[in-house]
Order: structure tokens, then sequence, then C-alpha cells
């Protein structure tokens, strides 16, 4: 009968489940920095060119030029 | 390609130097260095982003020695296991989306990076490597060779992670959250619908926004009752405690409301007021996360120096760690840590972190060194005399006013308001709870409670951090940087105001060089040009700068003289310059001012002089400035600029010479006992015990991102000459907020005559409230934004 409280009740869940996202994007910094990752996304596509060459160390390099 | 600017960091190129590769010109094998390494390793997408987006790498040898020492490098880590270690570091030269990917990209470069991670508001980047394939040293290294040297400090060290503080945004959302559920199951109410349903499931309606109420009101609204609490038992009433008593006083009243059935109670206005309260707080914590205003000697000193030992052999020691006594070997462009005695025969000792004066001043062995000057030239041995914590600059800072808290400073307007608010109200709820007992007595509770809530001062305690939160956003954007909303509530009260002279009134960028002698001969000029190129003592290189283009010619024989002079011999010619000693003349004690002499196969031809060269618009701001403010200008140099001055400043304004940084902060005191409110411009770290003590302490500075020492607020140094309209800027967001004040109080009236008649539902209140916050906002917010266009 009191379909009502069962409405409600997923209604607050929902909003609960929406406040614990927030809650938990806040603590993992995600507002700390928000201009770096609009500039981020824009990036993935461009690099590698050649992703078979190896990575050198610094010192190799030094004596490879 | 043809080009007349760097392909990698866009400066332009003088054509002796160009440097071509790959299709490309470089101004120099630096920057063509860091093309190589990025082509290398398919990392050229870095000049697709933006043009010429590079630096010039900067030579770093033995620079970073200390990065050997396990015990430095480990303070300085955030984070640090077997395999994974991570490190924040500071890059000023991070400005554009080109160094955001190149450093993202730093795996690709260094073998044992792991991963890198760019902040670019606060120019940081974290990288995460791996200890046993590469090293932090290994890090800086390839940082510096790419252009990205990151600036290590004394201030780095023992940091670690810092915690950062989001308790407010947890707030807000939690009173957001409840706020929004509430307004939803309140609708019915609102309505009075007579349905059956709705009677039937009303208690259990009402019980669930109590449920809800209780985190905003437990929780997110705790702030207000602990200040509440503080400020009456320190005895001052400020707006805290008629918010604290509102909020209480509307659960209690609501609770006892649906407990008896008498109606719904002001859960919905309760949770909104909290929510609209604490959005105006976030709204006023601007903060400008790439500047930092606390800064002391600690972020201009280096973490380590290199000690020589007994038997010669050289190590890298902490600063802290110095004891009287040692040697220290200080390299190229070191900073003095501490005080101590040259050992080497010369040096030249650059003090302008401290004075703000560039120009080096020549030590002999023997003479003492003090803490903050930057050894320019040859690397020069010292012994030490004091400790860091004992060193005359850094004593400064055991001054009190460095240990007091800047909200103790001052009381701001709210709070003053609030003074006679917080007693009117309490009257006015008496007053009435009496008169209604003599009426009614069940009303009389009504009415007590309906004008404590009603006259909670939410819109009042809304207007300051709109108004304040919106001044100091629309100054950011006009290159002014306040530390906080404080500041401007300072800024409108100030009466006097005190100038540093070097740096600040002067700019160190220009120099105007005059000529005093016999004229020089074109060929003359361009030999003088060709020797002044050799010499990086910093007179030179302005004065370099000043002679116009002349062809190249390498000098035969080039001989300089740290702190002395240039011998330099062309062929035939001979061309001398430096000080009047060096070239064996008489000094020529007219012009008390740097010079630099000139002597051409052996005849003296004359000397230039170097003036201050005075920013922009000086004399028109005094001018207008004068007619409101007391002016004070405040040096630490000699009084050879008096006359200058005199013409070039109204004619009231005191002009005070040869002050040590204490006596600048005594000056400052002295004017704050008689009374006045005053404000110190100034630059270096030796006006920081006179910024600190000010009311307000701003600093001007050439480039926001270097460094600045600790201050209220810091002002781009090219808008200078618009400081009075900061100023008249600052007085009219403190009248928009008394207007508005007015207005609040208005409602706040109109709400008391519905709650003393005993009028007041739970859906005038929800209707009031929010109306009154809304109107008071946009009110400000207009007014603010309409005043920054005047001019």
């Amino acid at each position: 009968m009191s379909v009502i409280y069962l409405l409600i009740t997923v209604s607050i869940v929902v909003a609960v489940i929406f406040l614990l996202a927030f809650i938990k994007a806040v603590r993992s910094g995600q507002y700390d920095d928000d201009y770096t990752p609009s500039v981020r996304m824009l990036f993935d596509d461009e690099i590698k060119k050649n992703p078979n060459k190896l990575i050198q160390s610094q010192k190799e390099k030094q004596k490879s030029i | 390609m043809e080009s007349d600017t760097c392909f990698h960091c866009g400066n332009e190129i003088n054509k002796k130097d160009e440097v071509i590769y790959d299709g490309k010109s470089f101004c120099c094998t630096g920057c063509k260095t860091v093309y190589e390494i990025f082509s290398q390793n398919d990392l050229t997408c870095y000049y697709d982003f933006q043009q010429a987006p590079g630096a010039t790498p900067q030579d770093i040898n033995g620079k970073y020695d200390f990065l050997d020492n396990e015990a430095i490098v480990e303070k300085l880590l955030e984070f640090n296991e077997n395999t994974t270690s991570i490190i924040s570091l500071y890059i000023p030269h991070i400005h554009c989306s080109s160094c955001i990917w190149i450093l993202e990209n730093l795996q690709k470069l260094q073998k044992g990076v792991i991963a890198s991670q760019v902040n670019f508001p606060e120019k940081k980047v974290r990288v995460t490597f791996n200890p046993q394939e590469t090293t932090l040293k290994d890090i800086v290294y390839l940082l510096s060779s790419i252009g990205y040297e990151p600036y290590i400090s004394l201030e780095n060290y023992e940091t670690g992670k810092k915690e950062v503080d989001r308790s407010l945004i947890y707030k807000v959302g939690v009173a957001f959250f409840c706020f929004g559920n509430i307004m939803l199951l309140s609708f019915p109410e609102y309505f009075e619908v007579q349905e059956f349903w709705i009677d039937q499931y009303r208690p259990f309606f009402r019980w669930l926004i109590f449920a809800l109420s209780l985190p905003a009101f437990l929780y997110s609204a705790v702030d207000y009752y602990k200040s509440a609490y503080k400020s009456i038992r320190s005895g001052i009433l400020n707006i805290d405690i008629p918010i604290a008593l509102g909020i209480v006083v509307m659960f209690v009243r609501s609770t006892i409301d649906i407990i008896m059935g008498y109606g719904q109670g002001f859960f919905d206005s309760l949770t909104g007021l909290i929510f609209f309260m604490l959005l105006g707080k976030l709204f006023q914590q601007k903060t400008y996360s790439f500047l930092s205003f606390e800064r002391d000697y600690k972020s201009y000193f280096p973490i380590a120096v290199t000690r020589v030992t007994a038997n010669g052999t050289e190590q890298a020691v902490q600063v802290y760690d110095i004891e009287k006594g040692d040697r220290l070997l200080i390299r190229n462009q070191e900073l003095i840590p501490v005080d101590g005695i040259l050992i080497s025969e010369k040096a030249s000792i650059d003090y302008s972190f401290v004075t703000g004066e560039e120009i080096p001043i020549d030590k002999k062995s023997g003479d003492k060194l003090f803490a903050g000057g930057k050894q320019l030239g040859k690397s020069i041995e010292m012994e030490v005399l004091f400790s860091v914590s004992q060193s005359y600059l850094t004593q400064l800072w055991s001054n009190d006013i460095f240990q007091k808290k800047f909200e103790q400073k001052h009381k701001t307007i709210t709070d003053k308001v609030s003074r006679y608010f917080t007693p009117i109200l309490l009257l006015v709820a008496l007053a009435s709870l009496l008169v209604w007992l003599f009426i009614d007595t069940y009303q009389a509770f009504n009415v007590f409670t309906a004008v404590l809530i009603v006259a909670c001062p939410c819109a009042l305690a809304l207007t300051a951090p709109f108004a304040l939160g919106n001044v100091l956003r629309i100054m950011g954007k006009q290159k002014m940087y306040l530390k906080n909303a404080t500041v401007i509530e300072q800024m409108a009260k100030v009466d006097t105001i005190v100038f540093d002279k070097t740096g600040t009134i002067t700019t160190n960028k220009k120099t105007a060089i005059k000529f005093v002698g016999e004229a020089l001969s074109e060929q003359e000029i361009k030999l003088l040009k060709n020797a002044l190129r050799g010499s990086n003592h910093p007179l030179s290189r302005r004065l370099y700068e000043y002679l116009p283009d002349a062809v190249k010619i390498i000098p035969t024989s080039y001989e300089e003289i740290t702190g002395k002079g240039v011998l330099a011999v062309f062929d035939s010619e001979t061309v001398q310059f430096g000080s009047a000693a060096f070239l064996n003349v008489e000094e020529n004690s007219d012009y008390q001012k740097t010079k630099v002499n000139i002597k051409i196969n052996g005849i003296y031809k004359g000397f230039y002089i170097f003036n201050n060269q005075y920013r922009e618009g000086l004399a028109d701001l005094f001018k207008k400035l004068a007619k409101n403010y007391e002016l004070k200008v405040l040096s630490g140099d000699n009084d050879g600029e008096r006359e200058t001055l005199l013409t070039l400043l109204p004619n009231d304004t005191e002009l005070i010479f040869n002050q040590k940084p204490e006596e600048k902060l005594k000056f400052i005191e002295n004017l704050q006992q008689q009374g006045k409110n005053v404000m110190m411009i100034g630059d270096g770290l030796n006006d920081a015990g006179a910024l600190a003590q000010s009311n307000v302490g701003i600093a001007i500075s050439e480039n926001v991102n270097v460094f600045s020492p600790a201050c209220d607020g810091i002002m781009d140094a090219g808008q200078f000459s618009r400081l009075d309209y900061y100023l008249h800027y600052a007085k009219n967001g403190v009248k928009t907020i008394y207007i508005s004040f007015g207005l609040s109080l208005l409602y706040n009236i109109v709400g008391l005559s519905f709650a003393i008649s005993g009028h007041l539902s739970p859906l005038v209140a929800a209707v009031i409230m929010p109306l009154s916050s809304i109107t008071v906002v946009s009110f400000v917010t207009i007014m603010t934004n309409l005043f920054a266009r005047r001019r």
C-alpha cells in the first residue's frame, strides 16, 4: 500500500550516493587543480610517432650525442 | 625556416650567435641541445601546442651536488619506498600547454621515471620514480637540461606532503544535500493540500525532514557555534552570535513544532541559511595558488651549501648544520646563507634580494659578508661567524610581528556592525517576549523564537563575503593580487602611504645612462661595445644594451679584474673601463652616482653615469595621491637622489634615507602609534619587517611568479601607476557593503514586524530568507562590477 515509503527511500538513497561520490571526488584531490586536466585531455593522440624506439637513460644518451 | 626569433625559446637571435640545426634557427647552443633531445625522443610535438615555448637551459654545474646527500633527499621526498619515490618540484618556467605536455612525458626522457603529473596553477610537477633506476639528482639535471630548472629552497625542507584543508567544501556539499532534499519534501506542506493521503503521511514527511536536517545542523554549521562560543568568551559580540543563536533557536522551535504537531517547522529555511552562508565563505576564499604571501627568508635560501673540510675536501652540508668556524665554498650565483668573513682575495656580492639594488658590492679579503648576498664571478671561500638563525638578516624574522596571526590584527566591518546589531536584536526579542507574556503566554514563546529566527542576519553575513570576494577577483584580473578579503577593508582605511625607494618607485629594468666628458667617436663606441661584450658585470650589461649595435670584433687580448674593470686590446687599440682607481685617474666627486670610467688608447675620455630610472607615471601618481594621503619615501640608500626626488614628488612628501630593515619597521610602528593607518609598498627582503608591521603591506614585483617577501598583496610592477585606482576601488567596495547592510536591515525590519505581530509562518520565513539573500548578493555583485569600470 505505501509505495510512497519505497519511492522516497529510493530517492534519498540516490541522493546519498551522489553526496558520497562528491565527497570521494573532493577527497581524491580532483578539485584541487581545475586547469591542467582540461589541457591534458587534448594531448593523448599526439604522442608516439615511433613507439618502438627504446627509451634511453640520460647517461646513454650523452654518450650517443 | 626564416625567422628572427629562436625556434625554441622565442628570443631574438643575434646573427653572430645563430645556430642552425635541422633547418631551424636557434639563439644559442643551449636551445639547440634541448631541441636535439626532444627530436631524438620523438617529442617535437612540444613545439606544436605553443610557439617557441622553451627556455634556455642554464649552467648548473655543481649546483645540485647536495642531492647526493641521502639525508637531504629523504627530507625532500613526499613518499619513499623500495621501488617508488615521489617528489613535488616547483618549476617557475611552467607557463603553457607545451610545458604540461613535455613534463608529463618525462618517462620518455629518463629511464626510471614512472609517471609525472603537472599542477599548472601551482606550477608544480609531481614525479613518481624508481630510486633503484634513477636518482632525484638525475631528474633535476634532466629538467634543467631541457630548460625546466626546478626551484629548490630551504622552504621545501621538511615540508613533505602538505595536508589540504577541504572541510569547507565537504560542509557545503552536505548542507546542499540536506537543503535540496528538505525543500522537495516540504512542498506538500507549503500548499496545504487537504488531501487524505497527505494528511496520512504528514508525520512521516516531518520526521524525515527532521532527520535530514541533522547533518547540516550538527556538522555543516559547527564553525558558527565554535566562533560564537569563542567570541562570547573573549567578550566581543561578533556576527556569529546571532547566527548561531538563530540556527539553534530555529532547530529547537521546529523540533518542538513537529513533536507537538503545531506545524512543519523551519527546517527548510534552516538548511538553506546554512548552505548560503557557507557558500559565501567559500566565495570569499579566493586564493592565488601560484602566489605565496607567507614567504620568509626560507624561500630564498638554498637547502645546502658546500663546506670545505679540514683536509680540503668538499662536502654538501645542510644549511641548518652550518656552525661557527666552518669554511664554506660559494660558487657563482650562489646565495650566502650565513654571516661570515671573506677568506678569498676578492668577491663581488649582489645584495638585490636584500636591498633591491642590483649593482654588486665589492669585498676584499677579511671583509664581513652578510647573509642574503649572491656571489657573482669566481667561487669564493668564507668563514662562518654566525649560524643561520643568528645571522643579521634572519634575525629580522624573530621580531614579534612575524609571530602574530593576521586575523588578530584587524577587526572586520561585519564584526563592527554586529557589535550594535546583536544587543539590539536581543533587546527586541526580550521586549516582545515580555509584551506578549501579558497578552498570550502560548504566543509569547512563538513570537520570541520567531524574532530570533527572522532576525538571523543571514543577508548581513552574506554581504561582506560576496562584495569583498568579488572585489578580490576583479583586482586579481587587473594584476593586483591580494592575500584575502580583509586586506580590502584595510586598504579602504589607509591614510598614510610609505614607499620604499630602490626597486619600488625606481625600476631595476631600465637605467638612465648619461655620458660626461669628451664625446666619443663612432669608432671608439664600436670598440667599447665590443669590449663590454665579454664582461658579465651588471653595469657592463646595462651599458652594452644602451650602446648602439656594432659589428662584432674579437679582442686580441682581454682581461677582467673582478670588481675593478676590464682591459681589452684590439690589434693596435686598447680600451679600458671600470673604476677610477683601476684607470689611475682622479675620482670626479661632482657626481655621487654609480659610474663607469672610460679610457681609450691610454687617454681618459670621461665616464658614464647611471641614474635611477623612476617608474612611469610616478609624478602623476604622487600628485593624485597627495590629495588624500600622507606620502613618505623610505630608502636604504644614501641621499644622493634627494634633489631629483624633490623635483619629482609633491612638496609635502617626507623623504627619509639610510634606513636599515629594523628602522623601517620602527618607522611604521611610530606612525601607527600616532593613530595612522599605514600602507607600505616595498619589494626586497629588507622591507619584509615594514610590510608585516604595516596595516597593508603591498609587495611590488616585476614578475609576479618570482619571489616577493611576505605581504598582504602582490602588485604587478606594470600597474604601479594605477595604485590610486585600486585604493579608490577598495573604498567603493566598502561603501557598497555599507549600503547593502542598510538593505538587509530593511528586510530584517520587515521580517521582524511579521514576527512581533505573531504572523511568521514557515512559508513566509522560507520566502523572506532566500529573497533577502539573493537581492543582497546580486546588489553587491552589480555594484562592485560597476565601480570597477570607473577609472
